[in-house]
């Protein structure tokens, strides 16, 4: 090999990956991220080409279509600028072979970063998060905030220069085990993760009442007849641990019902419901407003 | 609200904005935004729980293909703005919540303005790219940044400078079965957001882990910490269980079934 004539410094690289930041900023119908792409490319365009001509080539090269999950933008740079390197040295990589690692990368590689960081990574944090910040406590958004953002410089840091250290070889390890492994692995722990929130944060509810029965007497607690002062406290609090009832008559509601059967089941329901709604091409904004209505038409026919 | 809350409240709107496109920093996702606005307002605690709450509700909401979900970013915003106004802290935010997910529907007619607009502006690109112009392709991709801010900032402003007055009237004059309906209709939406997701994940692999997680939530005692634990220790063990299973049929059958339990089957 002969010696390289221009080479990227790590400044460079540097520069790529903090504007990589910019990538979804000019997002438009007619070209997507292509805007995006050319802006993180210019320190190395400028880098690599001196003549007008071959900065003018490569400006274009990259306002071609694109679109992926933004951070794995992150490996495709990388990738594409070891290419851009090996061109401005005289290698025979023409315009057909950058644009083709692009789009051949962007489609695989969207398809592991959204199930992994929109819908495993972000919504695990946030609900841990949120779970801290409706008590009122302020490290629920800064845990947030910070552990994200320190996750994603990471990733996009690391993945470019894997991406530009592996140029090529890249798109053959897609196919191979790790990032299938990691991708499987996401997957588990969201759907799992999936199954808990369900059950944790979709509030279905229907208190009405099914059945009022006055028990008889002893099954409940008697409070009239206490003694008094701490010693009836005493009684009553001994008495309700033997499984006396509070009230005289006793309410089971739908809910109760639904809850010795399995708890959940209604949100579970609902949201397989959604699931069905959201295949057939539904729009979730029609569904969002739909369960408004039946929120707000149940409520006052007093069944939820 | 005071002007330096104002001013301050349209600066967070225009982070959120330019955030809601970008889906770097997060300053739209409900967390950050309400929890900014409720800080710059000195209602740090109402921001606070309130970003919490729609938090639940917009987990899932990401625009993925041809799935549009309402816009987090103008959906924190306007909820924070409608709950530092009408005065009733942290009690207000499922009303305010409820009042801004219309509101949030309605912007995604912003969203679809301003990526149009783009258009444009990438064919100012390419013809400075003809002259290999560097600075107008920067000076154009920051440009269509700044618009996507306003595209927020815009709707926050007008929001902050309707009296307050007619925000608390107007959630006061609202009975209470609409805004105990519209809460109860908030504790259900979230399932939208879960079932976005789970149709984007989810295979006859690994549905069960969905059914375990579920029934193990059932349980009040189980932080989600704990879960989380649950979780990574399950996948842990299944991807290697998995991989073994792979190398003992690796040899009879080539790529085995993936199955453990069918390869152990097979050898038989």
């Amino acid at each position: 090999m002969a010696e390289k004539k221009v080479a990227l410094t790590k400044q460079d690289r540097i520069s790529v990956c903090i504007r990589s930041t910019f990538l979804q900023g000019s997002w438009n119908y007619e070209r997507m991220q292509n805007g995006g792409y050319c802006y993180a490319m210019i320190p190395a365009i400028k880098r690599l080409y001196t003549t007008k001509e071959e900065q003018a080539a490569a400006l274009k090269r990259h306002l071609e279509f694109f679109n992926t999950q933004p951070y794995v933008a992150s490996p495709i740079l990388g990738v594409t600028l070891a290419l851009e390197e090996d061109r401005a040295n005289g290698a025979p990589v023409d315009d057909a072979a950058i644009q083709g690692v692009k789009v051949g990368m962007m489609g695989p590689l969207a398809g592991v970063g959204d199930p992994i960081f929109w819908f495993t990574v972000r919504p695990i944090l946030g609900a841990l998060a949120a779970s801290f910040a409706m008590s009122g406590n302020i490290l629920g958004p800064i845990l947030f905030f910070v552990l994200w953002n320190v996750i994603r410089y990471a990733f996009l840091w690391y993945t470019q220069e894997f991406g530009y250290k592996a140029g090529t070889a890249i798109t053959k390890d897609l196919s191979g085990g790790l990032l299938q492994k990691v991708t499987q692995g996401a997957s588990i722990l969201g759907m799992f993760v999936l199954g808990a929130l369900v059950q944790r944060w979709v509030s279905v509810s229907f208190p009405f009442k099914v059945s009022e029965v006055q028990l008889s007497e002893g099954a409940y607690i008697d409070w009239a007849n206490l003694p008094a002062g701490g010693e009836g406290i005493k009684t009553a609090i001994s008495q309700y641990a033997s499984g006396m009832s509070l009230d005289p008559v006793k309410v089971t509601t739908m809910q109760d019902n639904l809850n010795s059967l399995v708890p959940g089941l209604a949100a579970l329901l609902l949201t397989f419901l959604c699931m069905y709604l959201l295949k057939r091409k539904v729009s979730p904004i029609v569904i969002i407003l739909g369960l408004f209505v039946v929120g707000i038409v149940l409520h006052v026919l007093g069944i939820m | 609200m005071n002007v330096i809350s104002i001013v301050l409240v349209v600066i967070v709107a225009f982070l959120a904005g330019m955030e809601g496109i970008l889906d770097e920093f997060q300053f739209h996702q409900p967390l950050v935004a309400c929890t900014l606005i409720g800080i710059v307002c000195g209602q740090p605690a109402a921001g606070i729980i309130l970003g919490g709450s729609l938090q639940m509700i917009a987990m899932g909401w990401a625009n993925i293909g041809a799935a549009v979900a309402p816009d987090a970013a103008l959906a924190s915003v306007a909820s924070a703005i409608i709950l530092m106004k009408g005065g009733q802290g942290a009690e207000g935010a499922s009303t305010a919540i409820a009042v801004a997910i219309p509101l949030a529907v309605a912007g995604l007619f912003l969203t679809m303005v301003a990526r149009t607009l783009a258009v444009p502006i990438v064919h100012g690109m390419d013809a400075a790219a003809e002259n290999a112009d560097f600075g107008r392709i920067e000076m154009l991709q920051w440009a269509a940044i700044f618009m996507q801010g306003l595209r927020i900032a815009i709707p926050a402003a007008a929001l902050c400078v309707v009296p307050a007055e007619v925000v608390s009237n107007l959630l006061n004059s609202m009975p209470a079965w609409l805004t105990d309906g519209m809460s109860i209709g908030g504790g259900m939406v979230v399932a939208v957001g879960y079932a976005l997701v789970i149709n984007m994940m989810a295979t006859a692999e690994v549905w069960p882990f969905f059914f375990i997680g579920f029934a193990l939530a059932a349980i009040s005692d189980l932080t989600l910490i704990g879960l989380g634990i649950v979780a990574v220790a399950i996948a842990f063990i299944y991807l290697n269980l998995s991989e073994k299973g792979g190398s003992a049929a690796g040899g009879a059958a080539a790529g085995g079934s993936g199955d453990p339990l069918g390869d152990i089957l097979n050898d038989y």
